[in-house]
């Protein structure tokens, strides 16, 4: 090519045409920047006002809406899990008091992390249990999400001391819950989240039935 | 251009110079979004969008963009597109971002966009490299889908699950069961499936060929 022929009889020529080629790029950059910058600020309200629907939509399986007469996706509450992780708390409040909070947990499956969100009442009795997100096995161990199968809907209801802490595990290793065909890991870790969440919301109780 | 250069461009994205059955390109989008018919239809819809948008980007800029800096710049338009497609569906199509929003950032290393703004937009006035971009998408879409709706069958049973939160409700209708759950082969929604049935695809497409009497053109001989 003529171009490494200049580089080595005339630099001078190369270095303006290097400078050439670098201003056509930035020139391009700043362009599409722009572009970005303008498509950023046409959507920025559109895509928060999804993601709080989207937040609403997970909070409203686990917290019924006939526990509160508040907005709890606004209404929260940060604390600090075992792990160090900040958590963000959403509580549901009834005539000033709460009646149940709803948090994320994390547990950690057959293709890492599991995040689910767990609704309590004021009781300590679960709600109700959702993932979120995971990364399992399609067709094994996919069957935690609700639209999948009925298993997560089994934990409604129970708390710490029902059953008791010890059968807080699957079947196979001697606890009171199904494991599924061919995946066992996701479940096991399911059940470590929520049993991590009871326990955490047993530690924390006060601060977190406390109406501020 | 003639309405014959136009023909072309239609067949070759469609059929002919098929993305992924003749070229084989775009592999990875094609093994990841393939597990559904409605996965693979929608990511291939969103691949023509970007293709069709910087093709006709890359030709209106194509004397301005010199020949030393051009893949830094197409690179920078796929991924421009990229983005606002991303930031346009999270806004106004949350549904259907919900379902592919993971996916849409794999467009930029999709080897698809790119061989075709160096192959032809660069060297094409506007409209037909916007032609060839859309039609060189639908065909990838056309690709997706089907191997999607393969992989569906056998490893699911159902078709076109969940196109009524791509397409909206009243696509409803065209969700199928086709065969019981207990006849369902996991393996074939799993990588391996994907790789298994692209391959038995890009064979049947090639006996059609042969059939046919064309000439089979060898994998990305033509698009670089």
């Amino acid at each position: 090519m003529t171009t490494t022929q200049t580089v080595s009889e005339a630099p001078a020529v190369s270095q303006a045409k290097m400078f050439k080629h670098g201003v056509i790029l930035g020139l391009f950059c700043l362009g599409f920047g722009l572009l970005l910058a303008i498509t950023d600020a046409v959507t920025i309200d559109d895509i928060g006002a999804r993601a709080i629907e989207d937040k609403q939509n997970s909070l409203s399986q686990v917290l019924p809406d006939e526990l509160h007469d508040n907005n709890p996706v606004t209404d929260t509450l940060s604390l600090t899990n075992a792990e160090g992780k900040s958590l963000t708390i959403f509580r549901a409040k009834k005539d000033g008091k709460v009646t149940g909070v709803a948090y994320e947990i994390f547990g950690t499956g057959y293709a890492g992390e599991i995040k689910l969100m767990m609704g309590i009442d004021a009781t300590g009795k679960l709600l109700g249990v959702r993932v979120l997100a995971h990364k399992e096995t399609p067709g094994l161990g996919d069957k935690i999400e609700a639209k999948k199968g009925p298993w997560i809907e089994r934990f409604t209801g129970l708390s710490l001391g029902n059953p008791p802490l010890e059968r807080w595990k699957v079947k196979k290793d001697g606890g009171d819950f199904d494991q599924f065909a061919g995946a066992t890991i996701t479940p096991r870790g399911v059940m470590a989240a929520i049993r991590g969440g009871l326990e955490f919301f047993a530690e924390n109780q006060s601060t977190l039935t406390k109406a501020d | 251009m003639a309405n014959s250069d136009y023909k072309t461009i239609v067949k070759d994205g469609l059929w002919d110079n098929n993305g992924v059955f003749s070229m084989l390109l775009g592999m990875c989008p094609t093994m990841a979004m393939t597990t559904s018919a409605t996965n693979g239809f929608g990511m291939g819809l969103a691949t023509a969008v970007v293709m069709a948008a910087s093709g006709l980007l890359v030709a209106v800029f194509r004397n301005r963009i010199t020949t030393e800096v051009r893949i830094p710049v197409y690179i920078l338009i796929v991924a421009a597109m990229v983005t606002v497609v991303d930031l346009g569906m999270n806004a106004w199509m949350h549904e259907l971002y919900k379902v592919l929003g993971l996916f849409i950032p794999l467009i930029v290393s999709n080897c698809l966009p790119l061989a075709r703004l160096e192959a032809f937009a660069a060297k094409q006035p506007p409209l037909p490299a916007f032609l060839d971009g859309l039609f060189m998408g639908l065909g990838f879409t056309i690709a997706l889908t089907v191997i999607g709706a393969v992989r569906e069958i056998i490893g699911s049973g159902t078709l076109f699950a969940d196109a009524s939160l791509l397409l909206g409700p009243s696509f409803k209708a065209i969700e199928l069961q086709v065969l019981p759950s207990s006849m369902n082969v996991l393996m074939m929604i799993l990588p391996p499936g994907g790789f298994i049935v692209t391959g038995l695809l890009v064979v049947g497409k090639r006996l059609l060929d042969l059939a046919a009497g064309k000439e089979i053109q060898m994998a990305g001989a033509h698009a670089l």
